[in-house]
């Protein structure tokens, strides 16, 4: 006689039939919705035969640019998951009044505001800055690839494997219903015993794995990899960005992976370093978690520091501002960033002398950021500025950030923080920053870089819709959380008395509709693109008259980048070139020496994922299982001599002078 | 562009009249003056942030690619004297700021207690604030008087214009405590006390809640906090003496279970040491007390002996389970009584009695001594505990 509820025990761990959000209708609809999209995205693959072109050109490729690509189409689709949480909030809170519960329960509710904030930060800002860093940065150094292509293409499959992790805690089990940093107590196995946070701890270790990997690979591009010339104080500035971001990733990401292995030990074996009891401490992981929180948001913010540089001085015709300041002022925010954490919790009962101290620090940081829109804007003084989208983006930036600039320095007065912590104030402001900051620069990067990675530009009309959706329900969106705010509304709430606060929440879910028009906009915008994409082709590699390398360089690029490695002269090096009558090379190609493509991220990657899953349902045959395999596979991979090939010097001659062709056809 | 963004505004200004910006418009001092510093630092950064905005939209329009009767300089990248002042415009403003937030921040510190009632209006000599523990539940608030020997439940009540000294507590997980038009808010958290002063000026019904997220039934955590002008807070007191029922340590672990949406409850009187025991995380029987352990840990502690000094936990107000492979939920056994615990709770910042605060001799320096370090921990940015 066996003890079947045993045996299902010890396969499915935690795992049974009431798991399945079954009784939640709504989240029914959308596994209905989404199971059938991707069982016709899985038809039309196999139906066109590209399961083999997708293995071996994009999912085991090494290329930098295949990577970059790929980390921006993940970004991409959490966006949807993301914002379709955002809309189920907004809609929520603009009809949960006068007695009506909405129509969102708490258990669903909570875990939507959760997963949203997990998803945006991590899952959709996190690989968009990734994936043009990837992109763009060995372009910009005229490298052939980053340092370490394999880890590259691992870093990015653990990134996926985090978020498909979150994604599978929409259908089997629940999210965490602790807010996106998931404070202690209220994380701990007393408070939440299901599987919501270890869904949670899980997606961010796997992911968190990617990250710090794919930091140190482009810090070690940037450092070792530059063209010939290009010394430090000659590196484009979104080059520079992006060495200070990967920096301030590689010192706090592990920070993170610490608070949240602490956190794993409390839930899973009953050590007591953020509970109540025991000597545990939860302010201990709220100082943790800031020390990589903050810096996190630093993460996201220089990169689009640095697409605003050099869309102006592109789209101004005119050199950068106050170089050398831009790049002081950004090393300043890197240090400094290390510096503010404690003025997320002013309120937890610090003395007035650590306060002031976080709080003045935390204003310093808006002197070297003051600096910078400055040096914008004295780029575009006396030149002629061409308003394409990016350049819009860039303006909407500069006009939008400033005021959640201010309503920041504001928040690092600690008094006022008292008044205003935790409220919608404050959440209007760090919408302010990461949108009208982190999002619009994304946006700019993505219309501004688009027609290098594909050789045609995105289609403008939809384009500056998108645009004008975006920053209008921007506006509408977050303008009337300030007034809540100071109306003493505070954040995650569910449900209202107060009957005259409801037009505000109606303002603002038009907000959010309209970005939700924006959204769409920007997919018909890539859609029409592709489909016209004859009539947007540019065959120069210099749709906008670039000033950085990556427009010497034909669109897309060659698998090998350059044919031949640039040198360097001058901080604006193609702008340079072009002015002194720079010749490509027509002959004498040599061989070049690149990376093969390998599975082993992938399957590492995925393997990873089986551990998280195996560990989250505590079906510890499986995470035994994906742990050995895992170690197998890595040091299995070290005995793979296949790791590099040699482009034949024919080839590249045969490639380049197909460009030469296609060159002198254009002009 | 900005006219027409004012007009914009137009129904905006109607709407904003008809509501109430408790933030900007308290009734309590300490929000007051937050308030005020509110208004002052974002007018200071208005000055800086006005012409930014203006210049980017002139530049933007006046070098635009069709005007080419404006300067084009492709090569013009630096000005020395620009940089001076791009640097220094905000520095200034920053190093103006930065001293108002020094002594905002130390006047306004909630654990400083209260050195007048309103603008002009310095403490009576002979006040004494009215002590109110605040106890953070699951999901309601908990009052307790002290003084009175009452406790309440999701309602507050305090005279106007007597200074009110809160001690935060929380039973579980972090609450943050706030009454919008009395004082800023400071977080609730178990087995620890965070303090707060104030005072309100205006009598009033006012809303209090939960500002930090903690659960299922957060946004039911509200309460009415009750501002009584005259003889109304003795005669509210009276009222809830003569209502009847009283709150004892078994009736509190009942209280303290999760429960949502909870009504106003009214209790004449209060177990003494409840609070230090709700603090001390020790209302269960036999439960050590914080400070004990902290008191034992101090001086030198139990050693292997005390790995011994467990009990299996009977009472659980969430029927917690114990981590996977953890050891089954225990709790460290009692030595000592609650009430011989009279472990004194550390002294208030005292605020001179003087309406000129900011002369210098308002703020007197901490007294450091080697002991009082020990336990502060700077790290962790918390209190000294109470009782240790």
């Amino acid at each position: 006689m066996f003890d079947t509820s045993a045996i299902a025990k010890a396969i499915f761990g935690r795992l049974t039939w009431e798991s399945l959000p079954l009784h939640e209708p709504i989240v029914v609809a959308t596994f209905v919705v989404v199971a059938i999209g991707g069982l016709a995205l899985l038809g039309a693959v196999t139906y066109f035969r590209l399961w083999g072109y997708l293995w071996r050109e994009w999912f085991t490729t090494v290329d930098h640019k295949r990577i970059g690509i790929m980390y921006m189409v993940l970004g991409i689709v959490m966006l949807l998951r993301g914002f379709a949480d955002a809309i189920m909030m907004r809609l929520q809170q603009a009809i949960a009044f006068n007695g009506s519960e909405g129509y969102l329960n708490a258990h669903h509710y909570d875990q939507v505001f959760t997963a949203h904030g997990v998803i945006m930060i991590f899952f959709v800002a996190m690989p968009l800055v990734t994936g043009l860093m990837n992109y763009v940065v060995p372009l910009q150094i005229g490298a052939r690839d980053v340092s370490f292509p394999f880890l590259n293409n691992f870093s990015f499959w653990m990134t996926a494997g985090g978020a498909v992790l979150v994604m599978m805690s929409l259908f089997i089990g629940e999210f965490a219903r602790t807010g996106w940093l998931a404070y202690p107590p209220l994380s701990n196995i007393g408070y939440s015993p299901d599987v919501g946070v270890d869904y949670y701890i899980w997606a961010l270790q796997v992911a968190g794995v990617g990250t710090t990997l794919s930091g140190i690979n482009l810090i070690c591009t940037i450092v070792k990899l530059r063209a010939p010339g290009m010394t430090m104080m000659k590196m484009p500035v979104f080059t520079w960005t992006s060495l200070c971001t990967n920096v301030l990733i590689v010192a706090s990401f592990p920070v993170l992976t610490a608070v949240l292995a602490l956190l794993s030990l409390d839930r899973y074996i009953g050590t007591n370093f953020f509970t109540n009891d025991f000597g545990g401490n939860p302010m201990m992981y709220v100082n943790l978690i800031w020390i990589w929180g903050h810096p996190e948001v630093y993460i996201l913010i220089l990169p689009a520091f640095g697409i605003f540089s050099e869309v102006t001085s592109t789209f101004s015709g005119k050199r950068l501002f106050g170089y050398t300041s831009m790049v002081y002022a950004t090393v300043v925010i890197t240090i400094l960033s290390y510096l503010v954490w404690l003025h997320h919790f002013f309120t937890m009962g610090s003395g007035a002398s650590v306060n002031s101290f976080f709080g003045i620090t935390t204003m310093i940081i808006s002197i070297p950021t003051g600096a910078k829109i400055f040096n914008w804007l004295f780029t575009m003084y006396r030149g002629r500025i061409r308003f394409e989208l990016p350049m819009m983006w860039t303006i909407a930036f500069m006009l939008t950030f400033v005021i959640g600039g201010m309503t920041g320095v504001l928040l690092a007065v600690p008094p006022a923080d008292f008044v205003l912590h935790n409220s919608l104030f404050l959440v209007a402001h760090f919408h302010n920053v990461i949108i009208g900051g982190v999002l619009f620069g994304l946006f700019a990067g993505i219309a501004y870089w688009f027609p290098k990675a594909f050789g045609f530009k995105l289609d403008p009309f939809w384009g500056k819709l998108s645009f004008w959706f975006w920053v209008v329900g921007f506006y509408l969106a977050f303008m009337p959380l300030y007034v809540l705010g100071l109306m003493g509304v505070t954040r995650r709430l569910r449900v209202f008395d107060d009957p005259s606060l409801q037009i505000w929440f109606v303002i603002a879910g038009i907000g959010a509709f309209l970005i939700l028009l924006g959204i769409v906009a920007f997919l018909v915008q890539i859609a029409v693109s592709v489909l016209r994409r004859e009539s947007l082709r540019d065959v120069t590699g210099d749709p906008w008259d670039g000033r950085t390398l990556e427009w010497a360089t034909s669109s897309p690029p060659a698998d090998y980048n350059f044919a031949f490695t640039p040198v360097v002269y001058d901080n604006d090096a193609w702008w340079d070139m072009k002015r002194r009558g720079y010749r490509r090379p027509l002959a004498n190609f040599k061989p070049i020496h690149m990376p093969s493509n390998t599975a082993t991220g992938i399957v590492l990657a995925g393997l990873s994922t089986a551990l998280g899953f195996g560990l989250i349902w505590y079906m510890w045959w499986l995470a035994a299982a994906s742990f050995v395999a895992l170690l197998a596979v890595a040091i299995g991979h070290t005995f793979n001599y296949h790791r590099d090939f040699h482009i034949p010097a024919d080839e590249v001659a045969q490639a380049e002078g197909a460009r030469t062709r296609l060159l002198a056809a254009g002009t | 562009m900005s006219g027409l963004r004012l007009v914009a505004l137009l129904p905006l200004a109607a709407l904003l009249s008809g509501c109430n910006f408790v933030v900007l418009d308290p009734s309590g001092d300490v929000a007051a003056q937050q308030r005020d510093l509110v208004v002052i630092s974002t007018v200071l950064m208005l000055v800086i942030i006005v012409p930014v905005m203006a210049l980017t939209a002139i530049f933007a329009w006046r070098y635009r690619h069709s005007n080419t009767s404006a300067r084009y300089e492709p090569d013009w990248d630096h000005s020395t004297q620009l940089e001076l002042v791009i640097w220094a415009a905000p520095l200034l403003i920053i190093i103006c700021l930065g001293a108002l937030t020094w002594m905002g921040t130390h006047l306004l510190d909630p654990y400083r207690t209260l050195g007048r009632i309103a603008s002009g209006r310095s403490v009576p000599e002979t006040a004494r604030p009215l002590e109110v523990n605040v106890v953070a539940l699951d999901w309601k608030w908990l009052f307790i008087y002290p003084e009175e020997g009452i406790a309440t439940v999701n309602e507050l009540a305090a005279p106007v214009d007597r200074p009110i000294h809160f001690r935060i507590t929380s039973s579980s997980v972090m609450n943050s405590f706030y009454i919008p038009a009395l004082a800023g808010q400071v977080y609730a958290m178990a087995g620890m006390e965070t303090k707060l002063h104030a005072v309100i000026n205006k009598p009033g019904v006012y809303q209090g809640f939960s500002a930090n997220y903690s659960g299922a039934g957060f946004s039911g955590m509200r309460f009415d906090f009750h501002g009584l002008a005259g003889k109304g807070f003795e005669d509210w007191v009276a009222h809830v003496k003569a209502g009847g029922g009283g709150l004892d340590r078994s009736r509190y672990l009942e209280l303290e279970r999760p429960s949502e949406n909870e009504p106003v409850r009214r209790y004449a009187a209060v177990d003494p040491a409840l609070y230090k025991a709700i603090l001390n995380m020790c209302v269960e029987p036999g439960k050590m007390c914080m400070s004990e352990m902290m008191a034992i840990d101090a001086k030198g502690g139990l050693g292997l002996a005390g790995l011994n000094n467990t009990l299996p936990l009977t009472y659980d107000k969430y029927a917690r389970r114990g981590a996977v492979f953890g050891p089954e939920a225990t709790f460290v056994a009692g030595i000592c009584a609650i009430e011989e615990l009279d472990s004194e709770m550390p002294k208030s910042l005292a605020a001179p009695r003087r309406m000129t605060p900011v002369t210098g001799s308002g703020l007197k320096p901490p007294d450091f001594t080697a002991n009082k370090l020990l336990s502060t921990s700077f790290f962790v940015g918390q209190r000294p505990l109470s009782g240790s």
